[in-house]
């Protein structure tokens, strides 16, 4: 009688997980979860794995459980391609990625080359922040989708807002080195120069992706330069260290940042006292003034303890499901097919549209500034009283860029 | 331009002193032992830790003495439980040794307090502009950091040359055999030394944790360009350390100041105007190569001078 208990006692859980196993669909999520970036990667982990209980709540997606499956990556491309290669052995047919456009580009050749050597095998790529122009041009692939405005999207809203002040005299660019640092440079010079040619651009910078500790020789130099605005793709530490060192220098000048709100930069911001002088541009931030928006922003901080960095995350997960039950499968080919041209209304209010020629996804875009907050804006940043103010809001029509994506489809 | 050669000059010898703090301990473990400690880097982020946890509970004053007694006293174990009975079984046992307890010391940090940056700050009394200099603050911390690190380097080369304390650990150093015959013991003067550069590691990053990122991968990130700096004084060295650290240092802060590129140099020559594969090349500027500037430094010294800049053996 004991051996038959302890049998069923072994077996009987081993069973269910078997069942679940085959049941669950998994999505391998492959981002740095140490190193440099592993604060952006661990708050996109929690905000995926709270996506997939919040999905699962309600059935799932066809009735499948969702299963994030976390795959450290170091930031590295090589080290993404073997944790790609170790979900896919393990089953995995989505995998989701966002930070590090160099890791975005290797990950979609990856893909590309492993759906073409195992037809009936093949895995989706879902990028949420890895905004290289190059991925949706000329490195665009079938089975990417990014979710995330492009660089030069983002680029083209926030100078067509910067042609407009007209304090703006003498510009710094500074970025990382690597494939979307040197993208932000190149567009800022060549959308600067066509919208405002008298803007003069007084430095323009590389550093290594990650890696300094201490920006304050860079500060010297920006403070040198006399610039009165700086422009910076910077995201995680690199952009937190620069805005400490800026603090600690006491230079004041407007920053106009891709990434400003990302873990580390409000608290920064903080500390250098500038009040609505640092602006950023996302698809959505917490204080966007949509009810359902924030209703859900409330939520997810209740249960997370972070602030929603990721609205374009929940618009990915949702257009999964809907592209699934459209197609009615999980298969990863009807999927991709039904997610093309596919209308959504996005989690801060307004229609997106899953462009067909390169895949990327267009939407509304927001143009932020950090600061204090007025009665109708009830969410600030890391508990420093302060948060994101509307500055202006880019509908999907005017937030587009032309493509020279010529897509290989199947 | 001038005010940016005197911020820099600033930033450049506060990151040497900083340098200094570490290089010392190891460079004085290196010429006791003959073999590199790859955990002191280690020993300087548990500081920088420490530091964080105890400023939380006794705040930073208190946190900045009883830090790097804590970790003094655990260098002090591992010399005497782990690399003294490892020694017998020669350098590469002693060596396996301290670069498996970087790895530990990295895994169980991060299990502890994640591997996120922490939010160590500077302490309020500290948290304040020095002085301004053409319209630049100075911060404050950052004179305190530069003060503690002179004091540090005063301090251990009065010990080191002035007293007899200083006396016996030189000795011991170049002949081990011969001070313990004259009756003292020379495994607790090994230890006390290893618990000391520990201690100096674990203030550096005390001090250092509020100033730059107190995360699990600082010890990985500042661990080889420690060994750039006892190699390039000259092992054992303590001037030489010293120069070291400020010359890299500077060289550090300086190489991101400057602008230009191998192209600008040629002038109206510009070669990168002509149309060449090697264009990226000739484009590639000081700032971008500042964080190879070291290793190439390295290279050039062991081929030179292969004792270091201060080093009096060849090994």
């Amino acid at each position: 009688m004991r051996k038959l208990t302890l049998a069923i006692a072994v077996i009987v859980p081993m069973l269910g997980h078997a069942a679940s196993a085959e049941d669950s669909l998994k999505i391998g999520y492959i981002d740095p979860l140490s190193g440099g970036g592993a604060s952006v990667g661990e708050g996109g982990l929690k905000t995926f794995q709270y996506l997939a209980d919040e999905l699962n709540v309600k059935g799932g997606i066809l009735g499948h459980k969702i299963e994030i499956v976390p795959l450290d990556n170091k930031t590295n491309p090589q080290e993404s391609l073997v944790q790609a290669q170790k979900a896919i052995d393990a089953g995995v047919h989505y995998i989701t990625q966002g930070n590090g456009s160099s890791v975005g580009a290797a990950l979609s050749d990856f893909v590309t080359k492993n759906n073409s050597r195992n037809p009936g095998k093949e895995v989706l790529y879902f990028n949420y922040a890895a905004v290289d122009p190059s991925l949706t041009n000329e490195k665009c692939s079938y089975w990417h989708f990014r979710w995330d405005a492009s660089s030069d999207i983002k680029m083209e809203a926030l100078t067509n807002y910067m042609k407009d002040t007209a304090s703006i005299k003498k510009v710094y660019l500074i970025n990382q080195d690597y494939s979307f640092g040197q993208s932000v440079r190149t567009d800022a010079r060549k959308m600067l120069g066509a919208k405002r040619p008298d803007i003069q651009i007084v430095g323009d910078e590389l550093h290594p992706l990650l890696k300094v500790t201490d920006f304050s020789p860079y500060i010297a130099k920006i403070k040198a330069s006399g610039a009165d605005s700086v422009v910076t793709g910077n995201w995680g530490q690199d952009f937190a260290l620069l805005l400490k060192a800026a603090a600690d220098a006491g230079l004041k000048v407007n920053w106009y940042t891709y990434y400003a709100g990302g873990a580390g930069g409000p608290t920064a911001i903080k500390q250098t006292g500038l009040d609505g002088q640092v602006f950023q541009i996302t698809e959505g931030f917490a204080n966007s003034g949509n009810k359902a928006a924030m209703d859900y922003e409330k939520a997810f901080r209740a249960k997370v303890n972070l602030s929603l960095w990721y609205p374009r995350a929940v618009n990915e997960m949702r257009m999964f499901k809907a592209a699934a039950e459209k197609a009615n499968s999980i298969d990863p080919v009807k999927v991709a097919a039904a997610l093309e041209d596919l209308k959504f209304d996005v989690l801060d209010g307004g229609q997106g549209i899953m462009r067909k020629d390169d895949h990327q996804f267009l939407q509304p875009i927001y143009i932020s500034s950090f600061g204090k907050l007025t009665e109708s804006e009830p969410f600030d940043e890391e508990s420093t009283g302060w948060g994101w103010h509307l500055v202006s809001r880019i509908d999907t029509p005017q937030a587009m860029v032309s493509t020279t994506c010529k897509m290989a489809r199947p | 331009m001038l005010e940016l050669i005197v911020i820099s000059t600033l930033n450049g010898v506060l990151f040497g002193m900083l340098l200094f703090l570490l290089s010392s301990g190891l460079t004085v473990i290196f010429s006791m032992m003959g073999v590199l400690n790859f955990a002191h880097a280690s020993f300087y982020m548990l500081g920088a830790f420490f530091g964080f946890q105890l400023t939380k509970w006794i705040g930073f004053w208190p946190a900045l003495v009883v830090a790097p007694l804590l970790v003094g006293a655990i260098g002090m174990a591992v010399e005497r439980y782990g690399l003294r009975n490892t020694h017998k079984h020669g350098h590469v046992a002693e060596l396996l040794l301290t670069f498996g307890l970087a790895f530990a010391i990295e895994e169980i940090v991060s299990m502890i307090w994640g591997k996120s940056p922490l939010d160590y700050r500077v302490p309020a009394l500290l948290d304040f502009p020095a002085f301004t200099i053409f319209s630049t603050n100075y911060p404050a911390y950052k004179i305190f950091m530069l003060a503690v690190s002179v004091i540090i380097f005063v301090a251990l080369l009065i010990v080191l040359k002035r007293t007899r304390v200083g006396l016996i650990v030189q000795a011991a150093l170049t002949h081990p055999h011969m001070v313990g015959h004259l009756g003292h013991n020379v495994g607790r003067v090994f230890m006390a030394v290893f618990g000391v550069g520990s201690a100096l590691a674990a203030l550096a990053g005390v001090i250092a944790g509020p100033a730059l990122v107190t995360q699990s991968d600082m010890a990985a990130s500042l661990g080889p360009i420690l060994f750039v700096v006892i190699v390039f004084g000259g092992l054992g060295s303590l001037p030489g350390a010293f120069i070291a650290s400020l010359v890299i240092g500077l060289v550090q802060t300086f190489a991101v100041a400057l602008d230009g590129s191998l192209a600008s140099a040629f002038g109206p020559l510009d070669p990168s105007a002509g149309p060449s594969v090697l264009t990226d090349v000739w484009n590639v500027t000081i700032a971008q190569v500042a964080p190879i500037v070291p290793y190439l430094l390295l290279v050039v010294i062991l081929i030179v001078r292969p004792m270091g800049l201060m080093g009096t053996r060849e090994s």
